[in-house]
């Protein structure tokens, strides 16, 4: 059971972290919405809670809540470039299939 | 897939409804935009690496057009369909405009309502039409970027434009397909990026020395809201004086004269602008330039000569803050933090200079081309509704209170001066006269008493009241002040609904040197302003007792007074119609007293008669 960052993603993250001045790592989870069923939650964590889980990956730490964690163990986060656009990507191991922009997804 | 962004605490948005949201700084030599993207807000480059957008647009005969550095580089080739400068022209009347124009070669016709239109090959265009075609390509790039269709955004304008530049650049937003979530001020935006408003209070000034223009501005932070107190500048010093100074020295030491063609001036001023900038970081520089003759002249300047060349121009800076200074009424030790706005300011001297001036180190961490669009993408973040809602700012206040004109002339204050925008509010008046079915209404602003001292923004008339006792109708005056400063006045009549409404018109704007006047006289003036406003109180008291007084008399004077009780009254309104036409309220006032005494019984018989006759054929169980 783990979620990892790919280097670059981790070194965006420390950055955006200090560059806010607050928070204590990243959360990453699921929640149900989207037109295909799930949709990843990406939030900066002010505070961890009692049954959340933490993974510390390059001084990264990472906050899932347990129900979450089902959806997207194992998942690698990525920071990538598209054209002018850049951003996150979950690299999700579990996901079946994903609606066409690929911001909600089924497992 | 999709990229995602980092979402405060709790505000990871659905799919779908991202909602993305942008900061422009449109200027009048370049235009940046900036978004807050993971919690931190930058500028946005397009494909090629480049932030900033050069404000060109250059028009072509099949109607299209192209903008940016493509366009700047047409602007040689191409000078009357190479829009620059634009923003000289929004909100302009064609006449200001000829003013400005001896340097302009476009040729500009009329447009409907005065306003300019520049002739082009691709048509009569204005200059709202122009900007919209710049904030369209800054759109397009957010989009880009973003990845979605932009929620809303905020533009940045200079504290001293007026209603009718602001209003333009809203319509320019619009006309490119924005939503203006809010026009905001240049330094104050500077001020937003630097975190200053999550402050208290204090004193802030922000000084912007850009490549042709400079300006500063002291703000007043009250409890997270801008004030901005004076602004003062010169519109024909940045950057560019600076390369000119170094570029003359390096003809002196190469030993050219002053006649240079015009290739040989721009290698000149772009090799001086190198120099200014290398030397930013670097105490020395080499110079290396070709001569018309295909020699080269190489020398060195030292940070210091460069300091010496251009110290004229930054003690020239100096001037405009020491009157701003003196226009805001506050010291230069009262000022807590200096806001660094343009690239000019990157010049160590001109930090030198400026930290010396106020005494002390001014910001300089963010950077200054960039310090206004990143606080204008602060600001739209949180207008869209990004952060948490206790973060949520109101940013400016309202300068001079707005009111209407009532009877006699006086001021009827509906928004009192630093009321925070956007503000609606309302208020009841009624009519003055029996049958009165019309009512005009004076939208006046300022802070004096009597109408004639403040300045006068719009006049319109509520028609179609139906007829009613003096006093009856119930009229709701609403001021509403929307987020960009502009003012729109509903009146409407409670009893049957009657409406009429009016949008302040733009080109009533105020310089801040007009609002600093007026204010100024409302403090000199108060005490007279309260003694004129007593005497037109009175005034207008005794015409409303005169009047109803003859109405009454008309009436039933002959059946219910004894001729010597007549001549009593008489005599009494006599002496008030005397006094009113004097300038003593206190005498108009004994006068009216006196009158009311003379006519208490006269009074009181009409009220008998009167409530005898409501009652009469109505047995007593009705009146419960």
């Amino acid at each position: 059971m783990a979620i990892t960052l790919t280097p670059a993603a981790a070194e965006r993250v420390k950055n955006f972290l200090d560059q806010r001045g607050k928070g204590v790592g990243l959360r990453l989870g699921v929640r149900t919405s989207g037109c295909s069923g799930m949709a990843y939650v990406l939030e900066f964590v002010d505070q961890i809670g009692d049954e959340d889980l933490v993974f510390e990956d390059q001084g990264v730490k990472v906050v899932v809540d347990p129900k979450s964690l089902v959806y997207i163990d194992g998942t690698e986060l990525d920071f990538t470039r598209e054209g002018l656009n850049e951003g996150f990507r979950f690299n999700n191991p579990n996901v079946k299939d994903s609606c066409g922009c690929g911001e909600s997804f089924n497992v | 897939m999709a990229l995602l962004q980092i979402s405060e605490p709790g505000k990871a948005t659905a799919p779908h409804q991202h909602r993305l949201a942008a900061g422009i700084d449109l200027g009048t030599t370049n235009s940046l935009v900036a978004s807050v993207r993971s919690g931190r807000a930058d500028t946005l480059p397009d494909a090629e690496g480049r932030h900033l957008l050069p404000s060109v647009v250059h028009y072509l005969a099949d109607g299209s057009h192209e903008v940016g550095y493509a366009a700047r580089a047409q602007a040689a080739v191409d000078p009357l369909n190479t829009i620059v400068s634009v923003k000289r022209f929004m909100g302009r009347g064609i006449d200001d405009v000829r003013r400005l124009g001896t340097v302009l070669p476009y040729e500009f016709v009329a447009g409907e309502g005065g306003m300019p239109l520049i002739r082009t090959v691709a048509g009569d265009l204005s200059p709202v039409q122009v900007s919209a075609d710049i904030l369209a390509e800054l759109r397009q790039r957010a989009e880009e970027t973003l990845g979605g269709e932009l929620e809303g955004v905020v533009i940045t304008v200079p504290a001293y434009f007026d209603d009718a530049q602001r209003q333009a650049t809203k319509d320019a937003g619009k006309l490119a397909g924005l939503k203006v979530l809010r026009l905001l001020n240049e330094p104050t935006a500077a001020a937003v990026a630097y975190g200053l408003d999550s402050g208290n209070e204090g004193v802030i000034a922000v000084y912007d020395l850009g490549g042709g223009t400079f300006d500063v501005s002291i703000l007043r932070l009250n409890q997270g809201v801008f004030e901005v107190m004076a602004t003062a500048g010169d519109t024909a010093l940045g950057g560019d004086d600076m390369d000119r100074l170094i570029a003359t020295w390096i003809m002196q030491q190469a030993g050219i004269g002053e006649e240079v063609a015009h290739g040989l001036q721009r290698r000149l001023l772009q090799a001086a602008c190198a120099a200014k900038e290398a030397l930013t970081d670097r105490e020395v520089v080499e110079l290396n330039v070709e001569l018309d003759d295909g020699t080269r002249w190489q020398g060195t300047l030292t940070r210091a000569q460069m300091d010496e060349l251009i110290e004229p121009l930054v003690r020239k800076t100096l001037s405009p803050c020491r009157r701003a200074l003196r226009d805001a009424g506050v010291r230069a030790e009262d000022v807590q933090q200096i806001v660094m706005v343009g690239g000019s300011t990157r010049v160590p001297r001109v930090r030198e200079a400026v930290a010396g001036f106020f005494g002390t180190e001014p910001l300089v961490d963010i950077d200054p081309d960039k310090v206004v669009a990143i606080g204008a993408a602060i600001q739209a973040d949180i207008l869209v509704g990004n952060k948490p809602d206790d973060e949520m700012l109101l940013l400016d206040v309202i300068p001079l209170s707005l009111g209407i004109e009532t009877m006699g002339g006086l001021t009827e204050k509906i928004i009192p001066r630093n009321t925070t925008i956007p503000v609606a509010r309302a208020q009841e008046f009624t009519t003055f006269k029996d049958g009165q079915t019309a009512m005009a209404l004076h939208v006046v602003q300022g802070e004096r008493e009597l109408v004639d001292d403040c300045r006068s923004l719009a006049r319109f008339e509520l028609r179609g009241i139906p007829p009613m006792v003096a006093g009856a109708a119930r009229i709701r005056v609403t001021f509403q002040v929307d987020a960009d400063g502009l003012l729109g006045v509903t009146a409407e009549e409670l009893t049957s609904g009657v409406q009429a409404h009016i949008e302040v018109k733009p080109s009533y704007g105020l310089t801040d040197n007009e609002i600093e006047t007026m204010l100024r006289d409302s403090m000199e003036h108060a005490r007279d302003d309260m003694e004129a406003r007593r005497l037109r109180e009175q005034q207008v008291e005794a015409d409303r007792v005169l009047e109803a007084l003859q109405a009454a008399l008309d009436e039933d004077g002959e059946r219910f007074l004894e001729a010597e009780e007549r001549a009593a009254i008489d005599a009494a309104a006599q002496a008030l119609a005397e006094a009113r036409g004097g300038d003593d309220p206190r005498a108009i006032k004994r006068a009216i007293e006196a009158l009311e005494a003379a006519s208490k019984d006269y009074v009181d018989r009409r009220m008998n008669a009167n409530i005898q006759k409501a009652m009469a054929g109505h047995v007593v169980d009705d009146f419960e």
